[in-house]
């Protein structure tokens, strides 16, 4: 049982929670958090284009945890917060995989076209801020920001 | 995820449908590298594409790849906004040929 990542971290200000919700870590689940992405972001203002380019950023960060960080393993949570984060949304994703170091995430230069290692390149593209830290307890935290003017 | 391929002379017309992502990955690589491995013109109606993601991009540059390793052709055709959007994105819009429907590919690989 992943603990709920709203509990991660002291925070001062007040949290308007949006949608929090715990699957299963598998490839034919991502499809069913992708509404609540897209509609949580055009709740915090986003357009909906950029609402559509964060619901990527989520599918794509769902699937490094379960295929690099569970590594397809059966049983596995995936807990997904997402937050009202001043004129903009911030999405938590924990899981309870072996914990990640941020130096060894790579995505291939544009100019290389060849399949593979782009999903990495959409989150950071995508999203204004990006924080992988070790969640208390062991597993990981990503959080991704999103403001409607990329103000972060 | 839907897929169906057609055949008129030499060309191979691929229509994808629904999600292109990680689940159905796998069998749109398949269906993609079999359509290339077959014709000299493949091309890719994305028009039912709802949404696609790194890994359905992935299956499209594969198949582009191994395309040009035969010396055929693949474009695409009728990318929605979204599949659009990611595309330039990952600044591939200029790498595929896109066109807007069937006959102006045809017309363009003629």
């Amino acid at each position: 049982m992943i603990d709920s990542a709203i509990n991660v971290t002291a925070r001062s200000e007040p949290i308007d929670t949006l949608l929090e919700i715990r699957f299963p870590a598998r490839v034919d689940r991502i499809k069913l958090i992708r509404p609540g992405v897209d509609a949580s972001a055009r709740m915090c203002g986003l357009a909906p284009t950029i609402a559509s380019d964060v619901v990527l950023a989520v599918d794509e960060a769902c699937q490094n945890i379960i295929v690099h960080g569970y590594k397809g393993q059966d049983g596995c949570e995936i807990a997904l917060t997402l937050i009202r984060h001043g004129e903009g949304l911030l999405v938590e994703l924990r899981d309870q995989a072996p914990t990640l170091d941020p130096s060894k995430i790579q995505h291939r230069a544009l100019h290389d076209i060849k399949p593979g290692k782009l999903g990495s390149y959409f989150m950071s593209a995508i999203m204004d801020r990006i924080e992988y830290l070790p969640a208390p307890g062991g597993g990981n935290l990503l959080r991704m920001y999103k403001q409607k003017d990329g103000s972060i | 995820m839907t897929e169906a391929t057609g055949q008129i002379t030499n060309r191979r017309i691929v229509h994808l449908a629904g999600e292109i992502d990680l689940e159905h990955a796998p069998q749109v690589r398949k269906v993609l590298l079999g359509a290339v491995e077959q014709g000299r013109l493949v091309l890719v109606d994305m028009a039912g594409v709802e949404y696609i993601d790194s890994s359905g991009i992935a299956c499209l540059i594969e198949a582009l790849q191994e395309s040009r390793k035969k010396n055929a052709d693949l474009a695409l055709i009728a990318v929605n906004p979204q599949a659009l959007r990611v595309l330039k994105l990952a600044r591939l819009d200029s790498v595929f040929a896109i066109h807007t429907d069937l006959t102006s590919a045809v017309q363009a690989n003629s």
